[in-house]
């Protein structure tokens, strides 16, 4: 878990991309004129008959990722995460999901990755949109060690799946690639209070352990990168082990992880939950880490805001 | 007249009769557009497309996709007619529980792709075509569309991505009856030049009386007549067409039948199939 050394999980999601396209001739890449975005350039020159460009076409770029699933292959539709959740959302819906196409969405730049470009170029409600459609996963990597297990894991598993990565070279939260659907990984074991992440936020949630350490609050901390289906079991528990939960994600405060674990809870084993994300508002101009600290979605905000949950637990507001 | 061209004809009026009679049950359907394509669709299905009815998943078969979802009763009457599935079901259409959905599902033997919203279908197909190339492989693709539907946007993106890939396995159909759930077409959104815009998007446009199944068998059986270029079939239609006051009035788009009414297209229906007889 090094700091220093960083990786844009799209790297290694194109990388997955290229070993399963040499074994299997069925992978299929389509994309909107994001190759780039998408690090998929090196795919087009490996296997040109097998990348789609379809221009600047979201809607195209899902319709005909379902209709070469429907004839055969695995279709992968890379692009940035804003477009896809958002104006290819009917497509993903109904050419997709409704119809059962085994088309895997892979988001890039998502959440906030694009900064200062605008809420135009943010996803900060794809979670909640596709978690609210049938028949598809819903999954977020932490990094790319991760991101290229999604990939590798995904490619066998025979339904829709919307995949969101963000932009950026990011720390490496795992050392080695790891997952598998429906299944949370604990970071860190501590009796005080359970954070709960997914995506690329879970460094800074890490980080934020680090500093709550030092403050005496030790925190279990999950990594949940299959926001959809999520691993129940896990939640509960740790819900049970520290009776505090606080949710921390790159996405807007309604309809994303931070709900979706509050259902849970609230069914299985209510207490107090406390969801950290973007509130609701198109979000104040700046890169990504100028957004997160804005908003105290860094590791010294987090930090911060679970202290101060802890505090009205015990002495009331 | 051809013994095969009188089976079909007679086949397209029971087809007609059936979808009234799955409108007539359910109080629920699209009644205009479903009459519109009976044509179109015994054409492809009795005379074009290379199926199985008893393997609908056979690798080579030619696909079809339904973008204009909303005429699902004819296409279910086709679907069964053929055994895909039996016939008895068609009175579970619409009814509570019934994988007969009010828009085409995969749920049904023989359906490829759910539809229903419109201008998704083009897009679809287009990845099937392109499937198709990939793999060498020799079937086809027809998309069926509204003309309403052309409103859409998504249908021109998927038009320029055709040709741009020249998808000569790949034949865009549009029913062309002229209106739309509002009124006509020329007054809601104009469309034409129709022939013009498709060509200048890449296409090779046919025209064909979309009413006459010898015509259309025919023209579906002769693409592609130019390598490298999608083609688009405009079928000249009647919103309706077959029963003489449902014909070419817009109020019959999803306008159900009642007693009455049904009693008397069915009649008309049963005076055409007397009518054919009688040339023997």
């Amino acid at each position: 878990m090094s700091e220093k050394s960083k990786m844009a999980s799209r790297q290694m999601v194109a990388q997955a991309l290229m070993e399963l396209a040499r074994e299997d001739e069925t992978i299929v890449v389509v994309t909107s004129d994001a190759r780039g975005s998408a690090a998929i350039t090196e795919f087009f020159e490996s296997f040109p008959e097998r990348a789609i460009e379809v221009g600047i076409a979201e809607q195209s770029a899902i319709g005909i990722a379902a209709g070469l699933s429907l004839c055969g292959k695995k279709s992968f539709v890379l692009g940035p995460a804003c477009f896809y959740s958002a104006r290819a959302f009917e497509q993903v819906k109904n050419d997709v999901a409704y119809t059962g196409a085994n088309v895997k969405i892979i988001g890039v730049s998502g959440g906030v990755s694009y900064g200062p470009l605008g809420s135009t170029h943010h996803s900060l409600h794809d979670i909640a949109a596709f978690r609210a459609i049938p028949n598809i996963d819903v999954i977020l990597p932490c990094d790319a060690n991760q991101a290229y297990a999604v990939v590798k894991y995904v490619v066998n598993r025979e339904r829709p799946a919307y995949i969101r990565i963000g932009r950026n070279p990011i720390p490496f939260v795992h050392d080695q690639p790891c997952f598998e659907i429906a299944k949370g990984y604990v970071l860190r074991n501590g009796s005080d209070v359970t954070i709960i992440a997914c995506g690329e936020i879970v460094w800074h949630a890490l980080k934020a352990c680090e500093i709550l350490s030092k403050e005496g609050i030790e925190v279990t901390l999950i990594d949940m990168p299959s926001v959809k289906p999520i691993d129940e079991e896990i939640i509960i528990n740790s819900a049970r082990n520290t009776g505090k939960v606080v949710t921390v994600e790159e996405h807007s405060v309604h309809g994303g992880l931070g709900e979706a674990v509050s259902a849970i809870l609230g069914k299985n084993f209510p207490v107090p939950i406390e969801i950290l994300g973007i509130p609701d508002e198109f979000p104040v101009t700046g890169r990504q880490e100028e957004v997160f600290s804005h908003y105290g979605l860094d590791s010294v905000g987090i930090a911060t805001r679970v202290q101060a949950f802890l505090r009205r637990l015990t002495h009331g507001r | 007249m051809m013994e095969q061209t009188k089976i079909l004809k007679k086949k397209a009026i029971q087809i007609r009769k059936t979808a009234l009679q799955m409108i007539y049950n359910a109080k629920s359907g699209h009644t205009g557009g479903s009459l519109s394509c009976v044509e179109i669709l015994v054409a492809l299905f009795y005379g074009v497309m290379k199926m199985d009815p008893k393997n609908p998943k056979l690798p080579d078969r030619d696909r079809f996709v339904m973008s204009k979802g909303h005429s699902v009763e004819s296409y279910y009457a086709v679907l069964a007619d053929l055994g895909f599935f039996p016939v008895s079901d068609l009175e579970s259409y619409c009814q509570f529980g019934s994988y007969l959905t009010g828009h085409p599902t995969t749920k049904v033997p023989g359906v490829e792709v759910n539809t229903g919203a419109l201008g998704h279908g083009l897009a679809v197909g287009v990845g099937m075509a392109i499937a198709a190339k990939i793999d060498s492989a020799g079937y086809k693709v027809y998309v069926l569309m509204g003309d309403g539907e052309l409103d859409e946007g998504s249908v021109w993106e998927a038009a320029q991505i055709a040709a741009h890939y020249g998808l000569d396995n790949l034949v865009g159909i549009v029913d062309r009856n002229k209106l739309q759930i509002s009124g006509r077409t020329e007054e809601i959104l104009r469309l034409e030049n129709l022939e013009q815009k498709w060509t200048a998007f890449g296409w090779r446009v046919i025209h064909v009386d979309g009413h006459d199944i010898e015509k259309l068998i025919n023209t579906f059986k002769g693409l592609p007549v130019e390598r490298g270029k999608p083609h688009l079939v405009i079928a000249h239609t009647i919103k309706g067409r077959g029963v003489s006051f449902i014909e070419n009035n817009k109020d019959w788009h999803h306008k159900v039948p009642n007693d009455e009414e049904f009693r008397m297209a069915m009649m008309e229906l049963d005076e055409k199939l007397k009518e054919l007889d009688a040339h023997e």
